[in-house]
């Protein structure tokens, strides 16, 4: 392109009223390597431009925010937390089963050394019996 | 929408929006959280999405909006000083632009213009977005930007000659 029309799209680039399309030919113009010595400032400009337009976002897009698995952690803690109350309540009533097994097993025992105790005393009411049968005669029936 | 529909979306622009992000936020790491919220702020509005007539559009107004906050967050929490000296750890890009000079002391000219200059040079000179397209962004009336855009051309070239020449003498 003329130098001539490329100091007037620079005029008009200064004062903001080039198109995109004048634009992209300064581009071209300073990108290129015989650019006039007295523009040198402008082929830093757009050099700068264009190289800036490669950079990337290198990183990869995560969709699913931090915030989400916190969520999902608090379930399963009161998961958790449900279960183990849950274990620990049935524990709880297992041992109170025992205790009131043990304390009837205590009664019973109780119980049964007194019985035997009445079963004695009647064995000695049977032993007079027989002595009382010795002395008197017993009617023939 | 599922995912790779909306991945598929989201490509063409997300370059974009990166590099919006990392004109105004300067650091690379910043830029990348900007990103990535942004792209997870539209997955999640994914069903609103097609009510939008330009989701690139959309999307550009809301890196531009959320840029905006975190600088001001960071201007009250005195963060700035930290920015302004703030070192690029040297990506290939950077590499290649410290090659040449005069190409990266653009760079820092462009960071010391005003945020408004700034967002206005990279949306049109760099993303080469119409003007009334950055009207609609920045929502501002066309001519008001052409006025900015102006400004920030001219100091741009300004400094650089000032600077040339300094060199020279």
């Amino acid at each position: 392109m003329e130098l001539a029309n490329i100091e007037k799209l620079l005029e008009k680039y200064l004062n903001a009223e080039t198109s995109i399309a004048e634009e992209k030919e300064l581009k071209t113009y300073f990108l290129s390597d015989n650019v006039a010595p007295h523009l040198e400032e402008y082929q830093a400009i757009f050099g700068y431009f264009s190289t800036s337009k490669q950079e990337r976002f290198t990183k990869t897009i995560q969709l699913n925010s931090k915030k989400r698995n916190w969520k999902w952690l608090s379930v399963a803690a009161s998961v958790i937390l449900l279960v183990s109350v849950y274990s620990g309540y049935e524990n709880i009533q297992q041992r109170k089963a025992a205790e009131v097994y043990a304390q009837t097993l205590g009664a019973f025992e109780i119980l049964s050394t007194n019985l035997n105790k009445g079963n004695v005393a009647i064995a000695q009411l049977q032993h007079f019996e027989n002595t009382k049968n010795k002395i008197f005669k017993q009617p023939k029936k | 929408m599922k995912q790779s529909e909306f991945l598929k979306t989201v490509m063409p622009f997300k370059d974009k929006v990166f590099r919006v992000a990392k004109r105004l936020l300067v650091s690379t790491e910043e830029a990348e959280d900007a990103t990535q919220e942004l792209l997870f702020k539209l997955w999640r509005n994914k069903e609103k999405l097609k009510d939008y007539k330009s989701i690139e559009a959309f999307a550009m107004t809301m890196t531009k909006n959320y840029c905006f906050d975190r600088l001001k967050s960071k201007q009250a929490s005195n963060l700035t000083l930290i920015h302004s000296n703030y070192k690029e750890n040297g990506t290939s890009l950077d590499r290649q632009m410290e090659l040449n000079d005069s190409v990266s002391k653009v760079h820092e000219l462009i960071k010391n213009l005003p945020e408004q200059q700034k967002l206005i040079i990279q949306l049109r000179d760099i993303e080469e977005y119409e003007f009334d397209e950055i009207a609609e962004l920045l929502n501002l009336n066309p001519t008001a930007i052409r006025v900015t855009l102006s400004r920030a051309r001219k100091t741009i070239r300004e400094q650089l000659l000032k600077q040339h020449k300094y060199g020279i003498s």
